[in-house]
């Protein structure tokens, strides 16, 4: 299974954080400290594979961020690469061009997608289309525009 | 303000967003969090009644706040509150609040259940899946309690719609895994493995994950998968690209249900069914085939999906390691990629490659891409892939290659990245030995491993070496010559000092006769070295002299000269001045036969696994455990090493050597018991330690109860403390819980083997007393100290004490230890205060003759009024002033939690400062409390 997914950008900030089994919190600053500081320090085109502790993490760098997922031992590296495209891909459907700021300001639909796509560490749904239809189908069960402008602004 | 807002954008959120990113400091960014905390308090708090979306807006704030890294105290409830609406977005918010930020023992979590219930029942799939989504992502206990029995229904039910399946097929394996014992599969299992047959590929990708981990934990109940596995996979295999349209990913039919199936395939052994076998060969051939056609893209994503199925099906191929013809055909498929010009595929092949050096089909075709792994070791520019070409070169070794292997790991040594170093040595050190055919060659390897890498060079493998040289007398005339000449090199390394000073020191007299290498040149040489070592080998050196002067009588007067100056029979460190002192001594009085008996060569060494190797295998995962094993039992045909071919003579001498200690570990017996440090005379015990599991085993200790009556009034101090150990504690506790901090220092230079620890709670203390705690590291080294927490919860009242069982190795002596842990009733007091009036009031209340409890008793300790007063306030109650009406008497009050019940408790102590007594009453609500609190009491003053 996978163990946890962290987005962070060129310059360490985090911009997601998914962890599919109960770590305490002290501990997850410290995974994703050195999660940050492992993967940039890797030189550019080398492989996208890295052994740590008991698990490997499979990273790879979408223009400014850098998706890096926890895999356990035995698990197909290969499969993890497309399991952070496949995110990635959703996102960009989604949002249209997804660009890092896309996931600071809509950080909640960037974890929605995710459940609708993992579950517990494993894949729950593959498609593409079955993702999207689901994720804009719950769009269309919020409220009305009319409903929404009449909200106090701040 | 951006316009990236999508979908039912909070505006408040945006701009709360936007103004964390304009702030310039880390210091701005605080203070703007605070400033919104509290505006976010304020309206929870504010009489007015939030409407649903300003709710949703703020929790999602402090969601925002949270995942920036900052704490939240509150908002929990009105997250709750967002769980019951039936507004979508809004409760979709909720359960997000709850996956991240609850953790499973908070209070909300009845009220969470409850939401999710309602949802579960709902029968709208969309809320369904919410729920489901949030028990998977919180997957505590207690959900599994609540709905463990109620998901395996919905997942199999007929008219479940397929997101919801899906959903409920990973929730159930998050469930298991938490709490296998709640997830009861029995009359659904073969139900849940049909699923495998169901016509929606999400629905089966998702619950093969469940099935795999299922059969894992029940193979035989799962059985029935393996047919139903083999089909699907053949139907996917033969599918033509375009046939499962969204499934198809960059042209490759479903990849991720493929590698799942064939991962399920692993746990089971080759199928019986000649049918069933057949299928799956011939899909195994099929992906073997795939891969020599072109790609049908260039997109990395088609290859990266294609291959990951290639590597599954190798996976399956090296897992049955049964069919010769498709083992030799992933070899060379692998073999292919070792030369891709994808960096990724070199390193999983060189990975996949380990596996299939270990089977005997293919060992010997992976032998045949040798010179690319050499060359990937020399010129791959990613360490990580450089790391595994060294790795498969070690899994790849064998009689036939081992010199060329280990020369081409020796020079890759010389410029190799500092992460790896260690492990190279290590790996060396054992190809070294393990294939040694003539031990002149395994000396000369490892003094060039010290040479090129002596840093890297641990304790581990120079004892090794000189076990090995100690136990073999062909090689030893060698060895002494080979350091003696590796001796004069103007630097050498500090470990190269250190066998030389062994050696010499016991083999000497071997190349004594050569005038270039006479006993005085020796003697010289090592002497040079002497001033720039550090104690430990300068304590060694000097075990060396003292065996010079019993080898080379010439030498005596000398040695002695050395001995008796200053700088070593004055020297300011206690090791080195004792060895001085008593060697100038032994030297001078002792005859020349009880000098020869006493510093006789070294009786060899007993067999046992290298010590290397277990050290490569801790340092490695499981995974790379598996090849050494393997390559383990592929060398039971008598290897060279040691162990197969010992002579009678020797483990006759090892027999005798077993029953009295080491002649020099005697009478050098600096300390007669084990802190041995890091002397020679010790280095012999050093020896037999690193080398030795099973020692003499030391009989179980009684129980030690030293120190547990020193913590009744306290929680923090030294437990236990020997020549070897010392044991200290910190606790705390909280209404009827504790928790216990344990810290085992190793006193010794030496590393603590097999360290294990057991919390037992001995009688009826099993239902009084709930322990808790996770096994610690086996091992600690020398000087270093390991924790380990209980958490502790008190059930009802109880006498007993815990008992703390240690045992590890040491000196190659099995050591245990049983202490009693100072986990007593009155930690679990909560101080109450209370008035004069009340206190006598509740004093005569208890007036039953059991509830008393009383003691008359001579003073054992300063009777000085603050001291008194620190012990009967560490003792967790309230010490009551103006209560009592004689001044001199201390008078407190407390209860104690248990999980059960609580237990009020009085306590007068009446000192009589004249006759050095006290008398000691308790009265408490519980007549076992009163007995136990006197019992302990009475020896605390």
């Amino acid at each position: 299974m996978m163990r946890f997914l962290l987005l962070f950008s060129r310059q360490g900030k985090l911009r997601l954080q998914k962890w599919f089994t109960p770590i305490p919190e002290r501990e997850k600053k410290k995974i994703i400290r050195e999660m940050t500081t492992m993967v940039l320090a890797r030189q550019p085109r080398s492989c996208n594979f890295l052994h740590w502790k008991d698990l490997k993490i499979i990273y790879k760098r979408y223009a400014s961020l850098y998706f890096c997922l926890a895999i356990e031992n035995h698990e197909n590296e290969l499969l993890a690469l497309e399991v952070i495209h496949r995110y990635v891909e959703l996102l960009d459907k989604y949002f249209g061009n997804v660009c890092e700021l896309d996931i600071i300001f809509n950080f909640e639909k960037a974890y929605f997608i995710l459940d609708e796509f993992l579950l517990g560490g494993e894949i729950q749904e593959t498609s593409k289309q079955i993702v999207n239809r689901c994720i804009e189908s719950s769009d269309m069960l919020q409220e009305t525009m009319e409903e929404y402008m009449s909200k106090p602004a701040f | 303000m951006p316009a990236v807002s999508k979908g039912d954008g909070m505006r408040g959120l945006a701009v709360f967003i936007s103004d964390i990113r304009n702030c310039k400091s880390k210091e701005a960014e605080i203070k703007r969090i605070n400033k919104e905390l509290a505006n976010i308090r304020s309206k929870f708090k504010g009489d007015k009644a939030l409407d649903g979306y300003s709710k949703k807006k703020y929790v999602c704030k402090l969601l925002f706040i949270f995942l920036l890294g900052h704490d939240i105290d509150f908002g929990h409830m009105e997250a709750v509150n967002l769980l019951s609406s039936n507004k979508y977005t809004e409760k979709q918010i909720g359960y997000l609040f709850i996956s991240v930020l609850v953790n499973s023992n908070s209070e909300l979590i009845r009220l969470i259940n409850n939401a999710i219930k309602n949802d579960l029942s709902s029968r709208n799939p969309t809320f369904m899946c919410l729920a489901l989504h949030c028990i998977a992502n919180v997957g505590s206990r207690e959900m599994a309690e609540a709905f463990a029995s109620e998901i395996p229904r919905i997942l199999v039910a007929g008219d479940t719609m397929d997101s919801v399946k899906q959903s409920a097929a990973l929730c159930l394996l998050r469930l298991y895994k938490t709490s296998p014992d709640l997830v009861l599969m029995g009359e659904w299992t073969s139900r849940v493995v049909h699923l495998l047959n169901d016509q929606h590929m999400g629905v089966v990708t998702a619950a093969i994950s469940l099935i795999t981990c299922l059969s894992q934990k029940n193979p035989d109940e799962f059985k029935t998968c393996v047919s139903l596995a083999v089909s699907r996979l053949s139907r996917i295999v033969s599918s033509a690209s375009t046939d499962l349209q969204d499934y198809t990913y960059y042209f490759v039919p479903a990849p991720w249900l493929s590698c799942k199936l064939l991962r399920l395939l692993q746990c089971y052994p080759p199928p019986e069914d000649g049918a069933v076998k057949g299928r799956l060969v011939e899909c195994l051939e099929t992906i073997l085939n795939k891969a020599q056609e072109p790609p049908k893209s260039k997109k990395v994503q088609h290859s990266n999906a294609k291959n990951a199925i290639l590597f599954e099906a190798i996976s399956l191929i090296i897992h049955y390691d049964s069919e010769p013809n498709l083992l030799v055909r992933a070899c060379n498929q692998l073999g292919q990629f070792l030369q891709h010009r994808e960096t990724n595929l070199r390193y999983l092949a060189l990975e996949s490659m380990c596996t299939l050096a270990s089977s005997e089909f293919s060992h010997e075709a992976v032998k045949t891409h040798i010179e690319t792994v050499i060359n990937a070791l020399k010129t791959e520019r990613d360490v990580s892939v450089r790391q595994r070409a060294a790795d498969l070169l070690y899994a790849m070794c064998d009689r036939s290659n081992a010199k060329q292997i280990v020369a081409e790991m020796l020079s890759y040594l010389e410029t190799a990245d500092y992460s790896i170093r260690e492990e190279m040595v290590l790996k060396v050190a054992i190809l070294a030995e393990k294939y040694a055919v003539d031990y002149s060659w395994y000396v000369d390897t490892i003094l060039n491993l010290i040479r090129i890498a002596g840093d890297y060079v641990s304790e581990e493998v120079w004892y090794r070496v000189i076990q090995i040289v100690i136990n073999r007398d062909d090689v030893q005339g060698y060895a002494a010559k080979t350091v003696f000449e590796a001796l004069q090199a103007p630097a050498c390394h500090e470990n190269m000092v250190k066998v030389g000073g062994y050696i010499l020191g016991e083999f000497g007299n071997l190349i004594a006769g050569d005038p270039r290498s006479s006993p005085l040149v020796q003697f010289n040489l090592l002497h040079s070295k002497f001033h720039l070592c550090s104690v430990p080998t300068r304590a060694l050196l000097l075990s060396a002299y003292i065996k010079f002067i019993n080898l080379f009588p010439e030498t005596k007067a000398t040695i002695q000269e050395v001995l008796r100056c200053d700088s070593q029979i004055r020297n300011s460190d206690v090791e080195l001045q004792q060895r001085a002192v008593e060697y100038l001594k032994l030297s001078s009085i002792a005859s020349t036969d009880v000098l020869a008996t006493v510093l006789e060569e070294m009786p060899p060494f007993p067999e046992r696994e290298s010590s290397i190797l277990a050290k490569l295998k801790k340092k490695k995962g499981p995974g790379a455990v598996s090849v050494t094993e393997l390559e383990d039992s592929k060398r039971e045909g008598g290897e060279l090493n040691g162990g197969g071919d010992r002579g009678p003579d020797t483990s006759a001498m090892s027999a005798s050597n077993a029953s009295t200690p080491s002649p020099s570990a005697d009478l050098l017996g600096i300390r007669s018991s084990a802190p041995a440090g890091t002397a020679p005379a010790s280095a012999g015990n050093l020896l037999v330690d690193v080398f030795s599991e099973a020692g003499p085993a030391a009989p179980s200790a009684a129980v030690n109860d030293d120190g547990f009556l020193r913590f009744v009034c306290k929680n923090n101090g030294v437990l236990f403390e020997n020549q070897l150990l010392q044991i200290g504690i910190k606790s705390e506790y909280r209404q009827n819980l504790g928790r216990m901090y344990l810290f085992y220092g190793n006193k010794t230079s030496v590393q603590f083997a097999s360290f294990t620890t057991s919390v037992s709670c001995p009688g009826e203390l099993q239902s009084q007393l709930n322990v808790q705690t996770k096994q610690v590291e086996p091992l600690v080294e020398g000087g270093a100290q390991i924790q380990q927490v209980l958490n502790i919860e008190c059930l009802t009242d109880f006498s007993d004490a815990p008992l703390l069982n240690i045992k590890f190795r040491y000196g190659g002596a099995l050591q245990n230890l049983t202490l009693k842990l100072p986990v007593t009733i009155n930690k679990f007091f909560q101080p109450t205060e209370m008035s004069s009036h009340d206190f006598f009031q509740r004093w005569k209340q208890l007036s039953q003759p059991q509830q008393e409890a009383q003691k008359i008793f001579k003073a054992n300790h300063s009777m000085d009024t603050e001291v008194l007063k620190a012990k009967l306030l560490g003792l967790g109650t309230a010490l009551l002033d103006n209560v009592d009406p004689n001044p001199e008497n201390y008078v407190c009050a407390g209860v104690i939690q248990t999980k059960g019940q609580q237990v009020g408790c009085l306590l007068r102590l009446e000192p009589n400062a004249q006759a050095q007594m006290y008398r000691l009453t308790l009265r408490c609500s519980k007549d076992s409390v009163s007995r136990r609190l006197c019992e302990l009491l009475a020896e605390q003053f």
